[in-house]
């Protein structure tokens, strides 16, 4: 009856006794778990830098002397709990819905499960990460069927259910450093993001090095590109991430930050003073470029696509940034953005293609 | 000279097992069988009985539908059974040989000298014509076309395949007959060959296009060849024949009879002493095999580990194969093989950790390694495919039925054996060559072949 269900669980202890039967006799190592997992080793190292930052802002907020066994543990108990919350709430519903289907469970989640934590403010409460996990579990990508047929990232739609239902909770000053919400009297300044900084006049609140390692707030597994890059590394080691996406992703934001360098000499938009090198350091802009827009599922298909796709996410998340006042975050609404029209560059591309194989009939005959 | 065609997409699967350049002890079976499923889109019709005498040449079956395409007996003897599987359909014609190897001859005759509807009319009556098939679709040829070429890959890249080179020694003469039937039956003669074997043979003929190809597998494949010199567009047709076919071609008309004989590589990781046999067309594939295998549940394909048929240890050679790969079967679970470092596997992906490791060569078995998945890698099927073809979307057009696509995207090109490796890389597992198939099928029953 749990067919489904206890196929995940023995698949999950069992790569499958199951031999090629047509076609090919010999296959590559590789499955989908094995994908899978080697992008959860990637986000290792931003989740760990993630709940050391976590600890170190909040005694750093408070003004408190801690070590860094204190400061680790501190951010432990924030961060382990949405993690769990995340993973039980999405897995939850993917064997719920494996169950229904008589499909296999699907292996998506397991990445999405560890991003979702890791673009969230930490001190978000428990319930709403249940609420937009569901949101994105459900609505994002069961009811398109399953992990390969969705449009959008699943894990960026979780964030971006949250930010347009709970935008109290999801921006402003005083969510991205552990325990401000509650605390009173506190400087709310001391709490603000980078951006949110700029936007405030005050573009120049941490230095290039600072937003680089990432001892900034900011979300859990965002702050920090250097431990961004190093999953990044890992990605294109292993071939799992597409070195194009991501590449091309950071020229398009140089390329804008650059524009409004020269554009915004004499603005007073704060965000145009901000260097085009330190845009790629601060936000979300490095972890979506090299984990949310190399989803393959929702990102462009073709090679030559994603080239297009990556270059317009970089453009659009800077400018976005930069001209929307409400929410100084672009990267989210670009990556959605160009994920839904995903399937637009490859419809070109796909025409190129058409185009030369027609135009070399013509030639021969 | 002319230029070299360098393929840089594609893969060279670092399987073990290769043949030594030595022959092997072997002789010839007790039963032998001609297998109409090798041959797709045929319906047979059988001429001879179970219990009746054969000859080498002796008609056995014919195509329902095109009844000028015979099939005939590589051997004599007599005709043991008609094996049948779903709804009747043939599977294997299996022949007794009596050793006696009696021959319908022919008689010889000079193929520069005869016109072109005579030599036709000799190869399809001898049942050599089966060797001619058509790109696009891969079914037997049409003899009452004329193709805009023929196309022949001078050599075979694929895992473990045997050297053209080496298999050809001793039969340039026939070869080189075989070649003045091609230049008959078509206005252009192309023969591809690699950068990386001398090919002499290749080199001293006349009157035909020589192309150098340099790359890894598929570059072998007669399919990029084409691709690469001239691509097949809509309502164009190109045969291919493969080099060994072309000896028995030539032999057919210099000694008038039909020879049947391959040479064979015997390769694989679970073949004791992998080396090359003198063997022939059909024939069980047991003797080969005879104390030459490691222990354990093992494959046996006839053809190479991508293409090939899994014939077992009584199934016999396929008609268009001159390779055996013997492998593991592997059909058994392994803990936690998906999260294991994994210094032993093999994968173009750096996720294990076998890329420490460079030069190894790798057995592999038939484990799927994995469950089926709906496509979510993308970019995988294109870093092996080295043609100008979209073969996801041309996938996903085969999948949808949408004809007007297929043919747009590059169905007319392909055919299962250049989209193998896609298969063999599928993170996501699936039947890339069966869908592909599909796909033709389609093709042929609504456009016709």
């Amino acid at each position: 009856m749990l067919h489904s269900t206890y196929d995940a669980f023995e698949t999950l202890l069992f790569v499958p006794d199951k031999t090629n039967k047509n076609g090919v006799h010999v296959r590559d190592a590789i499955d989908m778990k094995r994908t899978m997992i080697v992008v959860v080793l990637a986000l290792v190292p931003a989740l760990l830098f993630g709940i050391w930052n976590t600890g170190y802002q909040h005694f750093l907020a408070q003004g408190i002397a801690a070590g860094f066994w204190d400061m680790v543990l501190h951010g432990a108990l924030r961060v382990v709990p949405i993690i769990v919350v995340s993973y039980g709430t999405g897995l939850g519903i993917e064997f719920i819905f494996a169950q229904i289907r008589g499909h296999e469970v699907n292996e998506g989640f397991l990445v999405s499960g560890m991003l979702i934590p890791l673009i969230l403010p930490v001190d978000l409460p428990l319930w709403m990460v249940v609420v937009a996990t569901a949101f994105a579990v459900i609505i994002g990508k069961e009811i398109f069927g399953g992990s390969g047929m969705n449009i959008w990232n699943p894990a960026l739609l979780a964030r971006a259910f949250l930010f347009f239902a709970y935008p109290a909770q999801m921006s402003g000053d005083i969510v991205w450093i552990s325990g401000f919400s509650g605390m009173e009297g506190v400087d709310a300044a001391t709490g603000a993001t980078a951006l949110g900084a700029a936007v405030a006049g005050n573009s120049d609140k941490f230095s290039i090095m600072e937003s680089f390692l990432g001892i900034i707030p900011g979300s859990i597994g965002e702050t920090s590109t250097l431990a961004i890059l190093l999953g990044a590394l890992v990605l294109i080691y292993t071939g799992i991430g597409s070195w194009k996406v991501m590449t091309s992703v950071f020229a398009g934001g140089l390329l804008m930050g650059l524009v409004f360098n020269w554009l915004g000499a004499e603005s007073s938009n704060g965000l145009m003073h901000i260097s085009a090198l330190q845009h790629l350091t601060l936000g979300g802009f490095a972890f979506g470029a090299v984990f949310m827009a190399t989803d393959p599922v929702s990102a462009s298909r073709t090679e030559a696509g994603k080239w297009i796709y990556g270059f317009l996410i970089g453009v659009f998340a800077i400018l976005i940034r930069v001209f929307n006042p409400a929410y100084p975050e672009g990267m989210m609404l670009a990556i959605l953005l160009m994920n839904t029209f995903a399937p637009l560059i490859d419809h070109f591309v796909v025409e190129a293609n058409i185009k030369r194989r027609l135009k070399r009939a013509v030639v021969k005959a | 000279m002319s230029e070299v065609i360098k393929i840089k997409k594609g893969l060279d699967i670092p399987l073990a097992g290769k043949a030594e350049k030595v022959f092997g002890q072997t002789q010839l079976p007790g039963l032998f069988a001609i297998k109409p499923v090798d041959f797709h889109g045929l319906t047979p019709k059988m001429v001879v009985k179970e219990g009746e005498q054969v000859q080498i040449g002796t008609v056995l079956f014919y195509d329902k539908y095109r009844p000028e395409l015979k099939f005939v007996s590589p051997v004599s003897g007599t005709l043991k059974a008609v094996i049948r599987g779903e709804r009747r359909r043939i599977l294997e014609v299996v022949l007794e040989n009596d050793g006696k190897d009696d021959a319908v001859d022919f008689g010889t005759a000079v193929p520069a000298q005869m016109d072109r509807e005579a030599l036709v009319a000799r190869l399809l009556e001898s049942g050599a014509w089966p060797y001619f098939r058509q790109r696009p679709y891969d079914v037997i040829a049409n003899p009452q076309e004329t193709p805009k070429a023929i196309f022949v890959s001078g050599f075979d890249s694929a895992p473990l395949a045997p050297d053209m080179d080496f298999l050809l020694t001793g039969e340039e003469e026939a070869f080189k007959t075989g070649v003045e039937v091609l230049k008959k039956l078509a206005p252009e003669v192309h023969i591809g060959i690699s950068s990386d074997s001398a090919s002499k043979l290749y080199h001293s003929l006349q009157g035909v296009q020589v192309h150098t190809f340099a790359g890894p597998h598929p570059a072998g494949n007669v399919g990029v060849q084409i691709h690469h010199v001239s691509p097949i567009n809509k309502g164009e047709k190109v045969w291919v024949i493969q080099p060994q076919e072309i000896v028995s071609v030539g032999k057919l008309f210099s000694t008038g009879k039909h020879d049947f004989s391959r040479v064979l590589a015997l390769t694989g990781s679970e073949v004791l002493k992998p080396c090359y046999l003198r063997y022939r067309l059909g024939a069980a594939v047991s003797e080969v095999l005879k104390n030459n295998l490691a222990e354990g549940k093992l494959r046996i394909v006839s053809g190479n580990v991508l293409t090939g048929s899994n014939v077992g240890q009584d199934g016999y050679l396929g008609f268009y194969h001159s390779q055996v790969t013997v492998i593991p079967e592997g059909d058994e679970y392994e803990f936690l093989g998906w999260a294991l470092p994994g210094f032993g596997k093999f994968s173009v992906s750096r996720t294990f950790f076998s890329w420490l490791n460079k030069k190894k060569t790798y057995k592999l078995d038939a484990n799927m390694h994995g469950g089926e998945r709906a496509i979510v890698v993308s970019g995988q099927y294109d870093k092996v495919l080295p043609m100008d073809i979209l073969p996801e979307f041309l996938l996903k057009a085969v999948l949808a039925e949408d004809l007007d696509k297929m043919e747009q995207l590059g169905m007319y090109e392909v055919v299962e054996e250049d989209l193998a490796l896609c298969e063999f890389v599928d993170t996501s597992k699936l039947e890339v060559q069966a869908i592909l198939r599909k796909g033709m099928d389609l093709m042929i029953r609504e456009l016709g072949a």
